[in-house]
């Protein structure tokens, strides 16, 4: 009697039928097909009708408009830009305006919300009490009165242009804003850029070998100085051979504003600093969640090898804070960014003032902008999240499971 | 802003994938025994509210005046207040029946946003007001200054044309709203505020030291607002646009608020077919026979409604200027009613 060998079970097929139908089976797959079908009909009846209804009307609609000539000025572009360009152009402006808002913005909400975590946990009384007070004030108020606090503060603190504070005749303080003189690239600029990369690269270089020196043979080098002499020597040497690689373009006051040099907005100070301060206060928040997650045991173990009170925090604490850190912050990252929208209330030229808000109402075409704007937001904030991920993921496999 | 915006445009898309049988603005008025009308935020003279709560200005009596004729009760308005950014939308989408928000009438705004101008109820052109104390004269000795304007607006892009024109330079700082425009220029962010002429003597008296500001006497460009109703009600379209020429006819035949109900009993065969006693003019328009009496009873002719507004009997004492009747010097001339 042959014994047949016995027959795997379907369990390809059994798999698909779980994942696509659930618990009812091949019946609830169907269930779902017509779900998708319907919400897609929905979908597409609704893009239709609007189409079909804003020919009726004859509203004008699609994407022409955006080669169209603009015909109004930004106070801040980053990018050459004057009314006689289109509205992409736009675009871009308010777009860099908003990144670039986000990104200094980011940097220094980071900055303050660690240090006020770490004062936070200090044991100075005074210090954990003050940084508890700043948090508790900043994040219970809403956002839009601080920006507007900030705005109006600052442009009450500050004089006039003809009575602006001076610093050396060259850095002036007004209600225009911050103005400073401007750097233009000289013939020896490209040499000096170049000689200050290579001086920072051998310094990196430096200090890997240093570093394996140390795990090899429990030899400490000190590179300080000669990271010091590549850094300052090497950019000093081609400054005297090529000439000096930039001159200065020194602001002066003509009329009713200053001429020459470069100047900081008091909108962009004022949405800055609101921005950062805010954030800073949720992120304090989260940090110190993040350090108290790591075991108590952890700190004693580090100071019991030796390591000093910083050492043992950027060492052994933070690498595993930040993995409780991380997602929340990501997350704080991505409101900044958001909120960062609130600019058009003290005429701050972002992408949602000169774009969702100007080219809007000059040309009329809401959903295509309003629709253009949206897409904008999330794709910044999906790519701010990879960032982060990636950054995490990283993390993890250098901590190991 | 933003969020606003957003609900309009959601508005939008809903409003349109349901609609519409547009033909029906008048029934749906009567039906809701209300009109739904678009004015400004606050600019004294145009669309504000006293100190009662209730909508006063020029704009305003244009939407009360299309009530009295329609409902026969100058009352019976529902006033949406709009930002300059927010307010084609809010007529795009059906939220309002009417937009009557001191809005400049141009060739890209008639062809492109589905609406049309009914006609001008003022003639108004941009300019600009500066500090007394910077000891200017001529908008042409503005090059490098700093100005404050009103996002959304046609001002806008005459400023950029003007100095461009004039070979000058100059910062823009731009904001959402009037109010937050004329708070910047107060708190010496900007040199100059820019917006229409009108517009700069009404917002001149929200200022602390009204007298400490000076209005240039440049007038760069040329602003003619009116009021503007949705495509696709050519009904509604012609009780808007005859609206107001029944207020400037009315001035024009010295026809008053005071005056109307003897002069409607007038032999005259021009006074019998404005007022309905002869012909079917009201009926035509698919309004009543004494729809005329109507409007100047509720807000009285076009002159006496810029009196009491803007003109001089109010605290913004513009002159009549171009706003006068045509056979008076000025440019305003409604077709005949016949």
């Amino acid at each position: 009697m042959a014994v047949e060998p016995r027959k795997p079970p379907p369990q390809f097929v059994a798999k698909l039928q779980r994942a696509l139908g659930g618990r009812a089976g091949w019946g609830g797959f169907v269930v779902q097909i017509l779900f998708v079908a319907a919400l897609a009909w929905i979908a597409y009846e609704i893009v239709a009708n609007a189409r079909a209804n804003l020919q009726a009307q004859r509203i004008t609609a699609g994407f022409g408009f955006l080669a169209n000539t603009a015909g109004f000025d930004v106070s801040q572009n980053l990018i050459p830009y004057s009314g006689s360009d289109t509205y992409t152009r736009v675009f871009l402006v308010g777009l860099m305006n908003t990144l670039l808002v986000s990104v200094i913005g980011i940097f220094f909400a980071t900055l303050i919300g660690f240090l006020v975590a770490l004062g936070r946990l200090s044991p100075n009384w005074l210090l954990a009490r003050i940084c508890g007070g700043y948090v508790e004030l900043v994040r219970n108020l809403p956002l839009l009165f601080q920006i507007l606090f900030w705005y109006l503060a600052v442009l009450a603190a500050l004089p006039n242009p003809r009575q602006s504070i001076s610093v050396f005749d060259a850095f002036f303080l007004s209600n225009r804003g911050l103005v400073v003189p401007k750097p233009i690239g000289n013939p020896g600029f490209e040499p000096f850029a170049i000689a200050i990369l290579i001086a920072v690269v051998a310094a990196l270089l430096l200090r890997n070998y240093a570093r394996r020196q140390l795990f090899e043979s429990g030899s400490l080098i000190r590179i300080w100085p000669y990271v010091l002499g590549l850094l300052i020597g090497l950019p000093l040497v081609t400054a005297l051979i090529f000439g000096a690689p930039v001159t200065f373009e020194v602001p002066a006051l003509k009329g009713f504003n200053f001429a020459g040099g470069s100047r900081v907005i008091p909108e962009f100070v004022a949405l800055t600093v609101a921005l950062s301060t805010y954030t800073a206060a949720f992120i304090a928040e989260i940090v110190r969640a993040g350090i108290l997650s790591v075991h108590k045991g952890q700190v004693e173990a580090g100071s019991s090898l030796g390591l000093l009170r910083g050492s043992v925090l950027r060492l052994i604490v933070m690498p595993q804070a930040l993995r409780v850190i991380l997602p929340p912050l990501t997350n704080q990252y991505l409101n900044l960014t958001k909120n960062s929208s609130l600019a058009v209330g003290i005429g701050y030229p972002d992408l949602v003032s000169v774009f969702a808000g100007t080219t809007l109402s000059q040309t009329g075409q809401a959903i295509e902008i309003i629709g253009i704007t949206m897409g904008v937001y999330l794709l910044i904030s999906l790519v701010t999240s990879a960032i982060m991920s990636f950054y995490g993921w990283r993390l993890g496999r250098s901590l190991g499971p | 802003m933003k969020r606003v915006s957003l609900v309009f445009t959601l508005a939008v898309a809903v409003g349109l994938s349901t609609q519409v049988a547009t033909a029906q603005t008048l029934k749906t008025i009567k039906d809701r025994g209300m009109l739904s009308c678009g004015v400004g935020q606050g600019l004294p003279g145009f669309s504000s509210p006293d100190d009662k709560g209730n909508w006063t200005g020029l704009d305003v009596d244009v939407c009360r005046a299309v009530a009295a004729a329609i409902l026969n009760d100058a009352t019976k308005v529902k006033f949406v207040p709009l930002s300059a950014k927010d307010r084609f939308t809010a007529l795009q989408s059906g939220e309002i029946d009417v937009l009557s928000r001191n809005t400049t009438w141009t060739l890209s705004r008639d062809t492109s946003l589905g609406a049309n101008f009914t006609g001008v109820t003022y003639y108004d052109g941009q300019g600009f007001m500066v500090k007394k104390s910077l000891k200017v004269n001529s908008a042409l000795e503005l090059n490098s200054a700093s100005v404050c304007v009103q996002t959304g607006t046609t001002t806008e892009q005459n400023l950029a044309d003007y100095f461009k024109g004039n070979n000058m330079k100059y910062e823009v700082i731009a904001f959402a709203t009037n109010d937050e425009a004329v708070k910047a220029y107060e708190s010496g962010r900007c040199d100059v505020f820019t917006t229409d002429v009108s517009g700069l003597y009404s917002d001149r008296l929200k200022l602390s030291n009204p007298a400490d500001h000076a209005v240039l006497p440049e007038v760069i460009s040329k602003e003619p607002l009116g009021p503007m109703v949705r495509h696709g009600d050519d009904q509604w379209f012609d009780i808007v646009k005859w609206t107001l020429y029944a207020m400037i006819t009315a001035e024009e035949l010295g026809v008053t608020q005071k005056n109307v109900d003897d002069m409607a009993k007038s032999d005259k065969p021009e006074m019998k077919r404005v007022f309905g006693a002869d012909g079917n003019l009201g009926e035509q328009l698919g309004l009543t026979k004494d729809w005329v009496s109507r409007i100047v009873k509720a807000v009285g002719n076009y002159g006496e409604s810029f009196d009491r507004n803007v003109g001089a009997g109010s605290k913004l004492g513009i002159a009549r200027g171009l706003n006068q009747l045509w056979n008076k010097g000025g440019i305003q001339y409604a077709p005949p009613i016949r």
